[in-house]
C-alpha cells in the first residue's frame, strides 16, 4: 500500500517537495496547483537570490536560519542534476557610513554562528577590485562568496519536469476548496476538478497557506502580502559582477543591484505591505518604482537612462504571523504539514524545505520511507540556440529545421526552442496554452523589443501545437486571451 | 584572419541584412551594378513591414503612383527576382565581424543551417523596433490587451486574429493613427488616442483619420496606468502641461479591454554598436557620411536602421544609395574624400542625417524639427541656401537636396536650422 501525499501549491516549494519525495516507492505524490503552470506564485517574481545565509537571526528565525545555508549547500548540488542556469558570483554588503560596520561585523558573526563559510569583511581597496563601478561613497563591505543566482521560474519547472520524470502526477488549474479531515486524520482534498484522496496532505500554497490551513481548521496564523517592485534594463547596460547589498536595517536587506541570470542589471525591491485581500496583486506603482530608483543610485550611481528599461514587474513575499517560516506536521490533524510563511529565503531554502519535510513525515508521522531501486536525479535542460556553438546548431538544424528559424530575435530563441517548450508544457500537464509558458522555459519576449515582433509567431506556434484557433491562446491562463476572434468577428457580429 | 572550419563559407561582395523597402531596394541596385549580392531576411517572406501594411500611401515618388504595402513590397521582390538577387529568407544574422575594410564576416542561421558569409562590405538595413509599455513608464497590472501598433497590426493583417474591440491608444504618429483606423474599420470601438504632446504626431493625411472615424484625440495628455484582471479594463490618463510634467487632479479614466502603443520606433543597431559603429543619439542610428557610411568602413546603413522616415520612397531611396557606395567602395577599396564637412543642428533641428559631407556629390538631407511651426526657411548659413516653407512639423521628415557645388562652399561644418521667414 502506497501513501498517498498533495502536495498543494508547485511552487518552489511543492516543487522541491515533490522532487524529494518523487524518491520514495510507497508514497505515490500529487502536485496540485491552480494556476495553468507551475512556478507562478510566489516564486515567480522575486530577487532570485541565493542567499547566502548570515541574514537570519537564528533565536529570532531559527527556521529561517537553518534552512537557508542548508539550502544554499543543496542548490550547489542540484543546479547541476537539474541543468538549472545559475552563477555563483557571491554578494557584497556595502558600509557606506562608520557605523555600518558595526551590523557588517554583527552580520558576520551571525553567518558564522548559522555554519556560512568563507566570509571576510573588505576594505575599500579590495572592494572596488571585486566592483568597480560601485559608489564612491563605499567603504568597505561584507563579502560572501557563497552567494549566487538562478533563474526561479525555470527552477521550478525542472523539479517539477523531474518529479513528474520519476512517478509524481500533477494537477493543473486545480484550485483547492476544502481539506476533508475525519476523526482528526486528513482524508483527501476537494477541489474544482473533483476529490483527491491523500493520507497526507502538504500546504504550500504559498500566499494562500492561511486560507489552506483554516480549511482542516488550523488558524493561528496569517499570511499577508508584501509587495515588491523591480526595473530590468536591457543586457547592453553594464551592471555589477557580484551581487550588491547596502548594509540592511533593522526591517529590511534593501534595495539589491545586480546583473541578472540572463545579463540584465536588475534593481529592487523595496517592500510595501498589502492588505492581506490582496494576495493577487501584481501591479507596479509610480511610487514604488521611483523608491527603487532612489535606493539603487545611492550603490550604483550609474543607472542607466530610462530608455533602457526594458521591464518593470513586481512580486510578493507571503509574510507570516512571527517571521519565520512554518513547517510542521500539525497535531491537531493527523497528515496535514504546513511549509507555510515561505518568505525570504524561501527560494535559498527550498531544497533544505523539500528534505525537513521529509524527515517530518518519517519523524512524525511514523512513516517509513522506502527508496526507490531506480530513482533518475538528472533532468536536461531545454535546448537554448543562444547557448549552442554553430557546429552543434548545425547537428541539431541537420535533424530538425526548426531549430535553425530564429523565432525571438531579441535573444535568439529558435523555432525547435519553443515547439520543445510546448513538448514540456505537455509532458507536466499545461492545458492552457500560454505565451508566458512558452517565455519563462525559452526566454522569448524576453529581450529588447519585450515581444513585439515574437509573440504573434509563438500564438502562432502554440495554436498549431495545441489544436485551437490563435485568438483562443493566452498570455497567462484563462481571462487573459491575446484576441476575441477573428480579424471579422465583430462585423459579423459573432464575437467569441 | 582565418575562415571558422566548422561553420559552411559563403563568399560574396556585399551582403544586405534585412528584406524590406531599403534592404530590397539596395539589393537590387547591388546587382544591377554588377555586385555579387546576397540578401538575408529573417521572416518567412520579403518585404520587412510592408506586407502587413495594407493601407495606401505608399511609392508615390517611387513608383509615381500610389499603392499599398504589400503591393510596394512585391514590386520590389519581384524585381529582385527578374534580375535574379540570391536571397534568403528565415534567416537571421547573428552575428557581424569586421576584420579589416575588405574582409567582413556575417554569420547567419536559417533553416539549412548556420553560415558564414564572408563579403568585403555590408549594407545593413535591419530596419526599427517599437518602443512598448514598460519604456513609456505606463505602470500598473500585467494583463493580457496590450500590444505595440505593430504587434496588433501582424495580429489583425498577418495572422487575421483581432486582438480585442475597445481600444485606447497611445501616440498619434502615424502608426497609431493607421491602427485607430484600422480597428475601427473591423467594427471596434476606438475610444481615444492620447498624445503627449500638444500637437499630432502624424502627418495630415492620417490626422484626418480621426474625424473620419469620430476618434476624440487627447493631445497634451499620456497614459500612465492599466488595470485589468486577465485583460486590460481600463487605463488612467492625465494631462501634462507645458513642460511633459503631469498635472496633479487631473487623471480620468477610460474603460477599454485593448490598450494599443505607438510611442515612436528605434532604429535597431545592436549588431552594429557591437562592432563599434558610432551611434548618434538624436537618430538613434549611426553617424553616416553621404555615403551612407558608418563609421566602420565598408558598413553601409539604410532606411529605418538609419534614421526613422515618414515615407518608404526615402527608405528605398537610401537603400539604392547604400548599394551604389558599397560598389564605389569595393572597387577604389575604401571611401575617399578631399574633406568632409561636418553637418550641424541649428535651431529647431532635433535631428539630421547624413552628418558629414563630401562636397564631391549632390546629397539628401532629411531632418526632423523639434516643433511645429509655420511659415519657415530652413536655412545653411554657411552656404547661403534657403528654403521657405508654410509649415514643419516634427511629424514630417523634411528632405533636402544639397548640391556639390553648394556644400563646397562650406568650410568645415555647415549649420542647418529652421526659423522664422
Amino acid at each position: 500500500m502506497k501513501t498517498k501525499v498533495a502536495i498543494i501549491g508547485a511552487g518552489i516549494s511543492g516543487a522541491s517537495i515533490a522532487r524529494v519525495l518523487s524518491k520514495y516507492e510507497n508514497l505515490e505524490v500529487h502536485l496540485i496547483e491552480k494556476a495553468p503552470d507551475v512556478g507562478w506564485g510566489v516564486s515567480k517574481a522575486n530577487t532570485a537570490l541565493i542567499h547566502g545565509g548570515y541574514d537570519d537571526d537564528p533565536d529570532k528565525y531559527p527556521t529561517r536560519a537553518k534552512l537557508c545555508i542548508r539550502g544554499n549547500r543543496l542548490w550547489h548540488r542540484w543546479v547541476k542534476e537539474l541543468q538549472i542556469a545559475h552563477v555563483w558570483n557571491g554578494a557584497l554588503i556595502v558600509a557606506t557610513q562608520e557605523e555600518d560596520f558595526d551590523t557588517l561585523e554583527k552580520l558576520l558573526e551571525r553567518g558564522r554562528r548559522n555554519g556560512v563559510p568563507e566570509m571576510r569583511i573588505v576594505d575599500r581597496d579590495e572592494l572596488f577590485h571585486l566592483e568597480p563601478g560601485l559608489t564612491r561613497d563605499a567603504i568597505g563591505a561584507l563579502w560572501v562568496p557563497i552567494v549566487g543566482q538562478i533563474a526561479p521560474i525555470p527552477a521550478v519547472i525542472a523539479l517539477v519536469e523531474n518529479a513528474v520524470a520519476n512517478g509524481v502526477k500533477t494537477h493543473l488549474e486545480t484550485e483547492v476548496r476544502g481539506i476533508k479531515v475525519e476523526n482528526g486524520e486528513v482524508k483527501g482534498v476537494e477541489t474544482n476538478n473533483g476529490f483527491i484522496e491523500a493520507d497526507i496532505v502538504i500546504n504550500a500554497a504559498g500566499l494562500y497557506a492561511d486560507e489552506i490551513a483554516r480549511m482542516a481548521g488550523i488558524d493561528y496564523f496569517e499570511i499577508h502580502p508584501r509587495r515588491g517592485e523591480y526595473w530590468i534594463f536591457d543586457d547592453d547596460v553594464p551592471g555589477p559582477r557580484r551581487v550588491l547589498f547596502p548594509t540592511p536595517t533593522p526591517v529590511s536587506k534593501g534595495i539589491v543591484v545586480t546583473t541578472e541570470i540572463s545579463g540584465h542589471l536588475m534593481i529592487g525591491p523595496n517592500a510595501q505591505d498589502l492588505p492581506p485581500e490582496e494576495k493577487d496583486n501584481l501591479a507596479t506603482t509610480k511610487e514604488g518604482l521611483e523608491q527603487v530608483w532612489e535606493g539603487a543610485k545611492k550603490l550604483w550611481p550609474n543607472l542607466p537612462p530610462r530608455s533602457k528599461v526594458i521591464r518593470t514587474f513586481a512580486g510578493l513575499r507571503p509574510e507570516p504571523t512571527g517571521g519565520d517560516f512554518i513547517i510542521k506536521a500539525e497535531e491537531e490533524v493527523w497528515g496535514f504539514i504546513n511549509v507555510a510563511g515561505i518568505r525570504s529565503p524561501g527560494l535559498t531554502s527550498a531544497p533544505a524545505i523539500a528534505y525537513e519535510v521529509r524527515d517530518i513525515i518519517q519523524r512524525d508521522l511514523g512513516i517509513n520511507l522506502v527508496e526507490k531501486e531506480k530513482w533518475n536525479p538528472y533532468r536536461k535542460e531545454i535546448t537554448h540556440f543562444f547557448m549552442l556553438p554553430p557546429e552543434k546548431a548545425n547537428e541539431l538544424i541537420k535533424k530538425n529545421p526548426a531549430y535553425g528559424k530564429i523565432v525571438c530575435r531579441c535573444n535568439n530563441v529558435s523555432e525547435g526552442d519553443i515547439l520543445e517548450a510546448i513538448e514540456r508544457m505537455k509532458f507536466i500537464g499545461v492545458k492552457t496554452p500560454s505565451v508566458d509558458s512558452v517565455k519563462f522555459r525559452t526566454k522569448a519576449t524576453t529581450g529588447t523589443c519585450q515581444g513585439s515582433f515574437c509573440r504573434p509567431r509563438i500564438v502562432q506556434l502554440l495554436a498549431r501545437e495545441y489544436g485551437v484557433e490563435p485568438w483562443k491562446i493566452t498570455l497567462k491562463g484563462r481571462g487573459s486571451e491575446i484576441g476575441i476572434g477573428d480579424v471579422k468577428a465583430l462585423l459579423r457580429g459573432d464575437e467569441a | 584572419m582565418e575562415p571558422m572550419p566548422q561553420i559552411p563559407m559563403l563568399s560574396y561582395d556585399v551582403v544586405v541584412i534585412g528584406g524590406g523597402p531599403a534592404g530590397m531596394a539596395a539589393a537590387a541596385k547591388a546587382k544591377e551594378l554588377g555586385l555579387n549580392v546576397l540578401l538575408l531576411d529573417e521572416n518567412d517572406y520579403l518585404g520587412g513591414i510592408l506586407p502587413q501594411c495594407i493601407h495606401p500611401g505608399f511609392g508615390i515618388h517611387y513608383f509615381k503612383e500610389e499603392l499599398t504595402g504589400p503591393e510596394f513590397a512585391s514590386r520590389l521582390a519581384k524585381h529582385l527576382v527578374e534580375l535574379g538577387v540570391e536571397y534568403k529568407t528565415s534567416a537571421r544574422v547573428l552575428e557581424i565581424k569586421n576584420y579589416s575594410d575588405l574582409e567582413k564576416v556575417v554569420i547567419f542561421t536559417s533553416p539549412t543551417g548556420v553560415y558564414q558569409v564572408w563579403a568585403k562590405a555590408v549594407i545593413y538595413a535591419a530596419g526599427a523596433r517599437e518602443r512598448h509599455a514598460f519604456e513609456i513608464g505606463i505602470v500598473g497590472d500585467r494583463v493580457s490587451g496590450i500590444y505595440t501598433a505593430g504587434e496588433a497590426q501582424t495580429l489583425m493583417d498577418i495572422y487575421g486574429v483581432l486582438p480585442g474591440k475597445e481600444v485606447v491608444i497611445v501616440g498619434s504618429g502615424d502608426v497609431g493613427l493607421i491602427m485607430a483606423r484600422r480597428f475601427a474599420l473591423e467594427g471596434a470601438k476606438v475610444k481615444a488616442v492620447i498624445e503627449l504632446m500638444p500637437y499630432p504626431g502624424g502627418l495630415a493625411r492620417n490626422v484626418m483619420i480621426l474625424r473620419d472615424f469620430n476618434i476624440p484625440l487627447y493631445l497634451s495628455h499620456k497614459v500612465v496606468e492599466v488595470r485589468g484582471k486577465g485583460r486590460v479594463q481600463g487605463v488612467k490618463v492625465v494631462k501634462v502641461d507645458e513642460n511633459l510634467n503631469e498635472i496633479p487632479g487631473s487623471e480620468f479614466w477610460i474603460e477599454a479591454d485593448t490598450l494599443v502603443i505607438s510611442a515612436g520606433l528605434v532604429p535597431s543597431v545592436k549588431k552594429l554598436r557591437k562592432i563599434g559603429v558610432e551611434i548618434d543619439p538624436a537618430t538613434g542610428g549611426p553617424v553616416v557620411n553621404d555615403r551612407l557610411e558608418t563609421s566602420v568602413p565598408g558598413i553601409f546603413v539604410a532606411g529605418n536602421a538609419l534614421l526613422i522616415n515618414d515615407l518608404v520612397d526615402y527608405v528605398a531611396e537610401q537603400g539604392e544609395l547604400a548599394a551604389e557606395s558599397a560598389r564605389e567602395f569595393i572597387e577604389k577599396g575604401g571611401i575617399e574624400s578631399r574633406k568632409w564637412v561636418k553637418v550641424e543642428k541649428g535651431q529647431n533641428v532635433r535631428l539630421i542625417a547624413p552628418h558629414y559631407l563630401s562636397g564631391d556629390r549632390d546629397v539628401y538631407l532629411y531632418l526632423r524639427v523639434s516643433r511645429p511651426m509655420e511659415d519657415v526657411e530652413i536655412r545653411i548659413p554657411e552656404v547661403g541656401k534657403r528654403l521657405r516653407l508654410p509649415v514643419v512639423k516634427p511629424a514630417e521628415m523634411r528632405r533636402l537636396k544639397l548640391k556639390a557645388e553648394e556644400i563646397q562652399k562650406a568650410g568645415e561644418k555647415l549649420t542647418v536650422e529652421v526659423v522664422k521667414a
